[in-house]
């Protein structure tokens, strides 16, 4: 469904993302994971038209749309949630998710019904007519999730849904995402829970430096040395493999 | 929209139109005029400002540019009033429209776009009192033919009916902002521009319309104002007054509300015209008074006269949003 | 077209009123650079001052100069009382509002002043204005070249203040990081208000440099104030070196430009320069931060 073909984004001197491809087959939920500072969000810019890149290409469905600005990928069926979660603090929840619902419902009442319905789906029923500044953190999450839902999306960026969140929340909102997934989005999220990452993803990126080191079924990329020393430091898969042996022979004596 | 969403507004205007005909004196009337004029202008202005959130303080670009067309297409090419009228609105909006997309093209907003606009108002004051077929500092005289071609009537109390008129389209168009996909687009860019892209929102289509609209209903007044005192000139049509009344009605009456701009031109005006009545000939005292009224409303009511308790009813998310600007 | 004794007249004139732009940039960029606000009372605020220095010498004969030593404090704190107890309460740390609040004022001080002094205009009856200073063929008024020199010190006195003394460090340490700066124990609404203060005293000492050869009526700080706008954002807003500079640049296209357009087409170079400069460069020539 989304092909990044070797982008590249430099900001002057400093090279972010250096030549990163992944693939999002049509109905997974496929992870991009890495360190701080990896180029991930950068990475979600240029996918979501808000970042041009300096070079390669974004294939959405087999069309070339690294230029198309992002209303106009939106309206391709490309939605995108934001890290620092970005609420229309003047308007009540419905109306937030109402915006996005104009989006293929241009008339009011329709638009209404589809984010009461939208909102209601990822758990904000309850929270439609309260001012959206009014939310907690975990409401203000659910939010972007529900307005980016509203458009309609065949292609939905989660950017750290669930940063933030304490566990009990974070286990509340699982459900919601793979629902949506059941629903025929398909999804690419940036997480740093990697537990999270391990039960929804069926396949994941790991971005370092800019980039792209590993990719793979979960389980798989979290035991390769060399995502394990991108966040954890040079050396680092060796000593854990050291420790781990040495522990198993204290175990075995 | 349904009725009951229109009914405050037909009310509304309904005790406008009738005040003219309970026997108002000549002052008064003039009064009348004055205010809807600047309600009408302000209600311009808050199409871009109120809804917008893009603030200009230069609207004197677009009632001058109204104001100018309607009388020079009628004094040079002997246009009928109406058709001069409706130029003048077309030609705000134009100008609205060049403004816009050079200023939005930039980047421009907040300060900068308050400082852009007004460095256009004064280009074109300066240029409107230079040049000749607007008659340059000594202005415009729109000789007195009262008629129905000629928009001008020697029974005032009929001019009135004509700005309720127009104030009536206004606070439609308001309403409608309210309750419609493109108020809704508008709004969302006010709040969070990069958000509202992000749900296929294009940002400089909503504010370029956005503008148009707004420079529009501000050109009504102007050529409307040319109508009512047949005379214009560049400190007139294009000076710091009218961009200073534009912003003020709609900040104290309440910023991005249809009836806004009305409740504060009223609330302003009356209190201007009571300054002046209690403090003698001083000159300036009423503009000391609205330079303080603005200053409050920033610092104690930033929802405005309507955001005031006796007023509100379900204006709880505006409450919040206060809230959040002002933490 | 024109005898090159013109022309260098016409730049040294311009250089000259292009100091005192300068200083009353100085004030409005360093507020903007520390506050990161814009101060749209600031040319109503040169108007308070300019009729101080009017009252002083009006009603006590006091030299306009010898003025600054009264004159320079008490604007200090006015700007220091308005941006502490009114500008920064009452406009909630929004942007927007800022810009409302000061206009505010503006229309308060502007229309105050009117209903105090009306709108006549008023100037020093001193015979100082009309003394001459000569340079080879060029004859230069004194109380300009003072003014010149005495803005040019001025600008040089203020980045000594900030570059090297406590306080100093305390201001470029809140317009670089606000919140570290409190957590350093920097009081940061103080701060705030010693800025706007001394914007304010800079006004005051181009108050007091002006009056000798200009006059004063209610309106006449708002003639300035675009002036000043344009000649922040030419020279980058928060950047005292471009204050300067911008300074200079718009006093000589303004005398040119008065000279081959006339003097009320005149003004029209400077608000394109501002338009253009705003739309093509919005951090200016100098400024990084847009």
């Amino acid at each position: 469904m989304l092909a990044v073909d070797s982008l590249t984004k430099r900001f002057q001197g400093l090279v972010a993302v250096d030549r990163a491809s992944l693939e999002v087959p049509a109905g997974s939920i496929t992870g991009l994971i890495g360190p701080n500072g990896a180029g991930k969000t950068t990475l979600f810019g240029m996918i979501s038209g808000f970042l041009a890149p300096s070079e390669g290409r974004v294939l959405f469905e087999g069309e070339d749309v690294t230029r198309v600005a992002p209303h106009l990928r939106a309206r391709c069926g490309i939605a995108r949630t934001f890290q620092i979660v970005q609420p229309f603090a003047g308007l009540t929840v419905a109306e937030n998710i109402a915006v996005g619902a104009y989006l293929r419902h241009p008339r009011r009442a329709d638009a209404v019904a589809k984010a009461r319905e939208v909102g209601t789906r990822v758990g904000l029923g309850d929270q439609l007519d309260k001012p959206a500044a009014d939310l907690t953190v975990a409401g203000r999450k659910r939010l972007e999730v529900a307005r980016a839902l509203a458009t309609e999306p065949r292609l939905l960026l989660l950017d750290e849904v669930l940063a933030g969140l304490n566990p009990s929340e974070i286990r509340d909102i699982l459900p919601v995402v793979r629902a949506i997934r059941d629903g025929g989005v398909t999804i690419l999220m940036i997480e740093h829970i990697m537990q999270a990452v391990m039960t929804l993803c069926e396949e994941v990126y790991v971005l370092a430096q800019g980039k792209m080191i590993a990719s793979g079924p979960p389980r798989q990329v979290c035991a390769d040395p060399q995502v394990i020393e991108a966040y954890l430091g040079k050396g680092a898969a060796a000593r854990m493999k050291a420790e781990d042996s040495i522990n198993g022979e204290a175990v075995d004596a | 929209m349904s009725a009951r969403d229109l009914l405050p507004a037909i009310v509304v205007l309904a005790v406008l139109a009738a005040l003219p005909f309970l026997g108002l004196s000549g002052a008064l009337l003039n009064f009348l005029v004055t205010t809807l004029i600047i309600a009408l202008a302000g209600l311009g202005w808050n199409v871009l400002g109120g809804f917008g959130g893009q603030y200009s303080f230069g609207h004197a670009a677009f009632f001058g540019t109204g104001a100018y067309a309607t009388a020079i297409l009628q004094m040079k090419l002997g246009w009928n009033a109406w058709g001069a009228l409706g130029a003048g609105i077309g030609l705000g909006a134009l100008v609205g429209l060049a403004i816009g997309y050079l200023s939005f093209r930039a980047g421009l907003r907040g300060s900068y776009f308050a400082l852009v606009t007004l460095a256009f108002a004064e280009v074109f004051r300066i240029l409107a009192n230079a040049a000749d077929f607007t008659g340059g500092a000594a202005g415009l005289l729109l000789p007195l033919r009262p008629g129905l071609a000629t928009l001008q009537f020697a029974d005032r109390r009929f001019f009135v009916l004509l700005l309720v008129a127009f104030v009536g389209v206004a606070l439609l168009a308001s309403r409608w902002l309210e309750r419609s996909r493109f108020g809704a687009h508008l709004i969302a860019v006010r709040e969070n521009e990069e958000a509202a892209r992000a749900l296929g929102v294009d940002a400089l289509a909503v504010k370029l319309r956005a503008i148009a609209l707004s420079a529009a209903i501000t050109a009504a007044a102007g050529g409307l104002y040319v109508q009512y005192f047949l005379y214009l000139d560049a400190g007139v049509a294009y000076g710091t007054w009218i961009s200073v009344e534009a912003l003020l009605a709609p900040i104290v009456g309440g910023i991005g509300t249809a009836f806004g701009p009305l409740v504060g031109a009223i609330a302003l005006q009356g209190l201007g015209e009571l300054t002046k009545h209690l403090a003698g000939g001083i000159p300036g005292i009423d503009l000391v008074v609205f330079g303080a009224c603005l200053i409050a409303v920033i610092a104690f009511a930033p929802q405005g006269l309507l955001g005031l308790r006796p007023f509100r009813r379900r204006r709880k998310a505006r409450d919040a949003r206060a809230a959040t600007v002002g933490a | 077209m024109y005898a090159p004794q013109i022309l260098i007249e016409a730049a040294l004139n311009g250089l000259m009123t292009g100091a005192v732009y300068a200083l009353i940039a100085l004030g409005l960029t360093l507020v903007y650079g520390v506050l990161h606000i814009i101060n749209f009372a600031h040319g109503a605020l040169l108007t308070v001052a300019m009729f101080a220095v009017w009252g002083a010498f009006a009603l006590f004969h006091v030299d306009p100069y010898l003025a600054m030593v009264v004159i320079v404090p008490l604007m200090f704190g006015l700007g220091y009382g308005l941006q502490r107890f009114v500008i920064g309460p009452a406009s909630h740390g929004n942007d927007n509002n800022v810009l409302l609040v000061t206009l505010g004022l503006s229309i308060v001080l502007e229309n105050g002043l009117l209903a105090l002094f009306s709108s006549d205009t008023r100037a020093l009856d001193s015979d100082a204005a009309l003394q001459v200073i000569e340079l080879g063929p060029l004859l230069l008024s004194t109380p300009r070249v003072i003014g010149f020199v005495a803005a040019i010190a001025v600008t040089g006195l203020l980045w000594l203040v900030l570059n090297r003394t406590d306080t100093g460090r305390a201001i470029r340490a809140v317009a670089r990081e606000k919140l570290g700066a409190r957590l350093v124990g920097i009081e940061v609404d103080h701060v705030y208000a010693v800025t706007f203060g001394l914007g304010c005293a800079c006004l005051a000492v181009a108050a007091c440099l002006l009056m000798p050869t200009y006059y004063v009526n209610p309106r006449s700080g708002a003639a300035f104030v675009l002036v000043a706008f344009t000649i922040v954002v030419l020279g980058g807003m928060g950047s005292i070196a471009g204050a300067l500079v911008g300074g200079l640049v718009i006093g000589v296209v303004e005398s040119f430009s008065g000279l081959l357009l006339g003097d009320s087409l005149g003004q029209i170079g400077i608000f394109l320069i501002f338009i253009l400069v705003l739309l093509v460069r919005p951090t200016g020539l100098f400024g990084a931060r847009a």
